[in-house]
């Protein structure tokens, strides 16, 4: 990642304020081809949780050149690998044409795991290479073992969902209804499948619309010297930033629960170290492959490296030029760069812990950039039946929790997970399409970590079954390792799952992991999520803060107490 | 009918008044300051300085920004909230979302807070069916919890009250028993529509712009009487059209984007009558810039807005896309060198450097005051006496020219070019991302600062003209007369299109049409027409977003006629191949929402009664020469009085229009002309 994204000179000179305007141009269009997708996707992961993303890509290295600003953080890095692993094909294929579509969703080529589609198209000026565009979508279904594709026991990617490897879904602009048929014969939800790929597809025509008419109205020369010279800038920026950071080595570690096979603790280990305009983060002392999918590939890893950065500085631009100071070191064979087909499907739960321990390491260079942990697990939870008439159903979410504390505020009470900007679907919309009924929808008292400035309140959602039967599915963590304070901030409440069933209530043996609880009519499932860290010593936290959380039944008066000391009680 | 009708818009700076005398047709504009707080004694002002006799006047319509500001500045009331059991925190829990992508610092304070949010044991399910009844007693205790806590308002939030409103009507019931006040809201009563935090969100904003909205709506209102007014008083809301006052302070939520969008209602009609139903009008104000898109003589409707994070209000309202670059925002370089504007913004105090009055980082503003476009001996507004252009010279050079190494020209023209580029970017935003060609849309800038920007938005855009309205300042002013009256109405059904209860369907379209019409008939003003609007919101199942499916329906002697299944299925092929270009075969359609208007179409008045009245040539309008910078030159520039060119005049580029509250700027490659009804329509020169 060291190595620079463009090494070429620069033909054309560019002046700054043309430059200032096609930058808003460019990252307009990708935009454009987000809003696209969004509107048009069958699927409320992509729909309504916006998990997918668009951006334009380097023709040799397909390092990030734009990307929109609306699409799920975490793809923003890790689109480039799935570029690249079509540039390395089409290679091998030898004979690139314009109208060609790549298609695929292998986890250890491009990252992130097997749900997420990725296409990838050449775009072509005068005959010659001159970009790639790509979109990525989150499909509601792609085979495998458990419907939705979280599969907490999955030992390897073949349990996870149908592996597709880089294939042509377009030749010369002419669609391969072969691959399509495939595809669709391996998904329990072709209707939806189809319908988010005629999006992404969609969205990839738009974009080569407006990338032509951008090369019309200013020329091949200035749009790439204009990519050419934002990639320098982003670079700029990002050694400015770094500069201005005081020299050091900072580490810090955390815990995965385990991998949902074994019940065994899986440490995470940075070193985040300083010198001068550069930064390493060395992931050195992580734990290995497991047998579980809690692994990830190395693009994954890099991707997840400049979310965390990218929440630091969060000005910095969405550009592969930000990455050229930072030097991401990941052990070989680690968990964070599993080879295939090791299981990847609960990725997200890795990523967010690299970015926990990331920001533990960096909150001690600099406290006040840095927010303490947030929630720190997906929740990807499933409940799948059978209606009376004999329909399959299955509801598919991932639930929220408390953001940290921070120099400036208390945390965020339930926010979506850092390395998404999804939102939840609403409670009468899940009530409307499944046979359950949510009990209890509430804020989680006494789940945020104590601080200075206390972290954000998790969140309790208990959800009854009106059906006869049905199965629920959970992946989670943070059932054993809570969410760290950061600045002397203590840490918030664990996760916690519980079903019931005919003798009463139960909590999986694995804590947040399970496949396969039956549940019968009249029977619930109670998750309660985690809060955020805290930030600074809870002793200096304002006695009148602590008594308004009290009043507002935030924590117990016995658990302020404890926690803050008695000075609350005469600030009523 | 005769008499006078009065629009007012209460801006932050100024109330602008417009009065159209219906038996001559003749109308009139003032301008004066707006007073704190009490608003009245400005609103007063402002009709008095052209209304001597207040019994004169037959209507009164207001535009008015006084729930977006207690929203802006949370000045609402303190309300409560009764709630369904296990579900008391929505409204702080939102749709899990964050301020900001990027960096997770920011926390946020719902408008009613947590020890204010009482549960009930109640539940109904998504089908309708009352699971439990609501326990009336719990009801009633917390409703005295809430008054012995000093709470101005209750909003009752049941969830799934939108598919059976019976445990919810049963607490209002007894909360309004208890407590005999106009300020208790229910969700079911607000948005019968299906989305817990949406519903309740809307409801509880409801609440807690009441007290607020209708005090200060019952002040004007005595004002008005006291002073021999007793005519009809109306209020714009958001979505265009206009309600009577008891409407307004039941549903004060549906102000919200009151003033805007009465002045996108005004640009739409003189751009109509111009010959030019297709067009973006633009706002520039002091920390941004409004855009909105009218098709056909139409302005797009968008369905819930955020007023700001976390306060989502899902009402119909005219579509603004707002972006943060009006003439306040500051113009600064980052660290990787590149030139940004905004969001950051000086807005109107202290404002940009040239005022004098503190700012010291240059503003957009700044550099239209740089390059020559606006006079700096008499400064539009005219609270101040002159602009200090040696300040914004400094101030442009030490934060722009110096970091990029340009001279002073330069870098201002860079700000122009960058700020220009931005708003460019909004106009695209809410053409090209919609399917709407630009071309073939006319630029409309209203506003004080607009038209210094409009030749640049046909060069960024590719826009074929920009239409500069007579009286750009009191264009909100002038929309309150001219609005329609509308009420809508939203109901959802959720259920699959072809097991539709089409009998239950038209019972809802006609309940909906006669509450409608009955609002018609109890207004004193006469309509010239009258019209119902039925929409169904649809997709197809697994699918979350809808498309808006028009109903080919017709109302004969006040009665709905129905549409068939078949009918329906045909209208959403149609709306949805027209928004995605592709049907899905073995696609089922479901029907989530009904959504109707009813509209009382107002007589409209002749804009030519706005049409200069002088003749001559356009050299006795001629004030002077100013150089003026446009691209890389200074150009010797005419400056005219505008409102002296009489019909018919045309203007060469590069040349200045000048006028009380307006700057307009005719550029080198430019032509303006002034039309029949004394707009100025600004094109290329042939």
């Amino acid at each position: 990642m060291t190595e620079p994204a463009m090494t070429k000179p620069t033909k054309t000179e560019i002046d700054p304020i043309t430059l200032a305007v096609l930058a808003g141009r460019m990252e307009q269009i990708a935009d454009e081809m987000d809003a696209t997708l969004f509107r048009s996707a069958f699927n409320p992961i992509i729909a309504e949780a916006h998990d997918a993303s668009h951006g334009l890509y380097h023709a040799q290295s397909g390092d990030t050149l734009v990307q929109g600003k609306s699409g799920l953080p975490i793809f923003v890095g890790v689109m480039a690998f799935a570029v690249k692993a079509v540039i390395e094909k089409a290679a091998e294929n030898g004979d690139l044409s314009d109208g060609d579509i790549y298609i695929f969703n292998d986890a250890h080529m491009g990252g992130t795991h097997l749900s997420d589609m990725r296409l990838v198209r050449p775009y072509f000026r005068d005959g010659k290479l001159f970009c790639y565009l790509a979109s990525v979508g989150h499909w509601h279904d792609v085979g495998g073992a458990v419907p939705g594709n979280y599969n907490p026991a999955a030992t390897d990617a073949f349990q996870e969902a149908f592996v597709l490897p880089p294939v042509r879904i377009a030749r010369g602009g002419v669609v391969q209804t072969d691959i399509i048929d495939i595809l669709m014969r391996n998904t329990r939800l072709p209707q939806s499948a189809m319908g988010d790929l005629n999006g992404q597809l969609g969205a990839l025509d738009l974009g080569v619309k407006r990338l032509d008419e951008l090369m019309d109205e200013y020329g091949t020369e200035v749009i790439r010297a204009a990519l050419d010279a934002l990639g320098n800038r982003a670079e700029a920026l990002m050694r400015a930033e770094l500069s201005a950071l005081p020299d050091g080595r900072w580490e810090a570690e955390d815990y995965l629960d385990n991998d949902g096979i074994t019940d065994q603790p899986l440490p995470i280990r940075v070193a985040l170290e300083i010198r001068e305009d550069t930064l390493l983060l060395d992931f050195s002392g992580t734990a290995p492959v497991t047998a579980g999918p809690v692994n990830i590939a190395l693009p994954t890893a890099v991707a997840t490296a400049y979310v965390a950065i990218k929440h630091i500085f969060p000005s910095l631009p969405a550009n592969a030029g930000v990455m050229r100071p930072i030097d991401v070191r990941v052990p070989e064979g680690s968990l964070l760069s599993a080879e295939f087909p090791a299981p990847v499907g609960g990725y997200t739960e890795t990523i967010l812990r690299m970015i926990d321990v990331i920001f533990s390491a960096a909150a001690q260079a600099a406290p006040e950039r840095v927010v303490a942990n947030a929630y720190g697990t997906i929740n990807a939870l499933s409940i799948a039946g059978k209606r009376a008439n004999g329909a399959p159903w299955v509801m598919f979410s991932f639930y929220g929790g408390g953001h940290g504390g921070s120099s400036e505020c208390d945390g965020l009470n339930h926010g979506n997970a850092p390395i998404s900007t999804a939102t939840i679907p609403p409670l009468e919309i899940l009530e409307a399409a499944y046979p359950v009924m949510f009990r209890q929808w509430a804020l989680r008292p006494g789940s945020a970590g104590a601080g200075t400035h206390r972290g954000g309140l998790g969140a309790v959602y208990e959800i009854e079954l009106l059906e006869e039967k049905a199965e629920a599915f959970l992946f989670g963590e943070r059932g054993r390792y809570a969410p760290q304070g950061i600045a002397g901030g203590e840490a918030a409440a664990l996760n916690t799952f519980a079903y019931q069933q005919a003798d009463g209530w139960h909590t999986p043996p694995l804590t947040s992991k399970m496949r396969g609880m039956k549940l019968t009519k009249g029977q619930s499932v109670r998750l309660e999520t985690p809060g955020g860290g805290g930030y600074g010593p809870p002793a200096e936290r304002l006695p009148a803060a602590v008594a308004r959380d009290v009043a507002l039944g935030y924590l117990s008066a016995e658990m302020a107490t404890a926690t803050y000391g008695p000075a609350w009680e005469s600030a009523t | 009918m005769s008499g006078k009708m009065v629009g007012v818009d209460v801006g932050g700076t100024f109330t602008d008044v417009f009065v159209l005398d219906e038996a001559t047709g003749r109308a009139r504009v003032a301008k004066v300051p707006t007073t704190r707080p009490d608003q009245s004694g400005g609103f007063l002002a402002g009709i008095g300085q052209q209304i001597e006799d207040l019994s004169e006047i037959a209507v009164v319509v207001h535009g008015t920004t006084a729930g977006t500001n207690a929203l802006l500045e949370r000045k609402g009331a303190k309300i409560g909230v009764i709630t369904t059991q296990g579900l008391g925190d929505i409204l702080e829990m939102r749709r899990r979302d964050r301020p900001r992508t990027w960096g997770l610092c920011g926390d946020f304070e719902p408008i009613v807070p947590r020890n204010l949010r009482l549960e009930v044991p109640e539940r109904t399910l998504a089908d309708g069916t009352i699971r439990q009844e609501v326990d009336l007693d719990a009801v009633r205790r917390a409703a005295h919890t809430l008054l012995s806590e000093g709470c101005e308002a209750i909003a009752v939030l049941f969830v799934n009250a939108y598919a059976n409103a019976e445990n919810e009507a049963k607490a209002m019931a007894a909360v309004r028993a208890l407590w005999p006040n106009a300020h208790v809201s229910s969700s079911a009563e607000i948005l019968p529509e299906i989305r817990e935090f949406e519903r309740f969100s809307t409801t509880a904003l409801n609440a807690y712009l009441q007290p607020e909205v209708s005090g200060y709506l019952d002040r004007l209102e005595a004002a008005l009487t006291t002073g021999g007014f007793g005519g009809e008083f109306m209020i714009v809301q958001s979505n265009g059209g206009v309600m009577g006052v008891e409407t307004a302070c039941k549903f004060p939520v549906r102000t919200a984007l009151s003033g805007p969008a009465a002045g996108v209602i005004a640009a739409g009609y003189i751009a109509e009558t111009a010959g030019f139903p297709d067009v973006i009008t633009g706002d520039v104000g002091g920390t941004s810039f409004d855009v909105a898109l009218i098709a056909g003589g139409k302005s797009m409707l968008s369905p819930q807005t955020s007023i700001d994070f976390g306060m989502v209000i899902r009402t119909p309202m005219i579509e603004i896309a707002t972006i943060g670059a009006g003439g306040g925002s500051i113009a600064w370089v980052d660290k990787g060198g590149l030139l940004n504007i905004g969001p950051e913004s000086a807005g109107s105090d202290p404002g940009p450097v040239a005022y004098g009055r503190g700012n010291t980082r240059p503003t957009v503003t700044d550099a239209n005051v740089v390059l020559g476009r606006i006079d700096p001996e008499s400064p539009i507004g005219g609270t101040l006496s002159r602009l200090d252009v040696e300040a914004a010279v400094r101030a442009i050079d030490a934060h722009v020219g110096q970091p990029l190494n340009l001279e002073t020209t330069a870098a201002a023209e860079a700000i122009l070019r960058v700020a220009n580029s931005r708003m460019a970017g909004a106009l695209r935003l809410i053409s090209v991302e919609r399917g709407f060609d630009p071309k073939r849309f006319a630029f409309m800038p209203f506003g004080g600062g607009g038209a210094l920007h409009a030749g640049a938005m046909l060069a960024e855009v590719g826009i074929g003209r920009a239409l500069v309205p007579r009286y750009p300042g009191v264009t909100s002013a002038m929309g309150c007369v001219i609005a329609d009256m509308r009420q809508d109405f939203v109901q959802t059904i959720n259920a699959l299109a072809d097991d539709l209860d089409v009998k239950n369907l038209t019972a809802l379209m006609q309940s909906h049409h006669d509450t409608g019409m009955k609002m018609l008939d109890a207004a004193q003003s006469g309509f010239a027409s009258r019209e119902a609007i039925f929409e169904l919101d649809m997709a197809y199942i697994g699918q979350t977003h809808t498309v808006s499916v028009p109903l080919p329906v017709t109302v004969a002697q006040g009665k709905v006629t129905p549409p068939t299944r078949a009918e329906i299925a045909a209208a959403f092929d149609a709306a949805y191949h027209a928004t995605y270009g592709r049907l899905l075969s073995n696609g089922v359609r479901r029907v989530m929402n009904l959504r109707s208007a009813i509209i009382g179409r107002r007589p409209k008045f002749d804009l030519a009664t706005l049409a200069p009245t002088t003749t001559g040539s356009p050299e006795e309008a001629r004030t002077g020469t100013r150089r003026v910078h446009f691209g890389d030159a200074w150009h010797d520039t005419a400056i005219y009085a505008r409102l002296d060119l009489p019909v018919g005049t045309v203007i060469e580029g590069p040349a200045i229009l000048e006028q009380p509250d307006t700057t307009i700027l005719i550029e080198p490659t430019l032509k303006g002309t002034i039309d029949p009804f004394g707009n100025v329509l600004i094109e290329a020169k042939a």
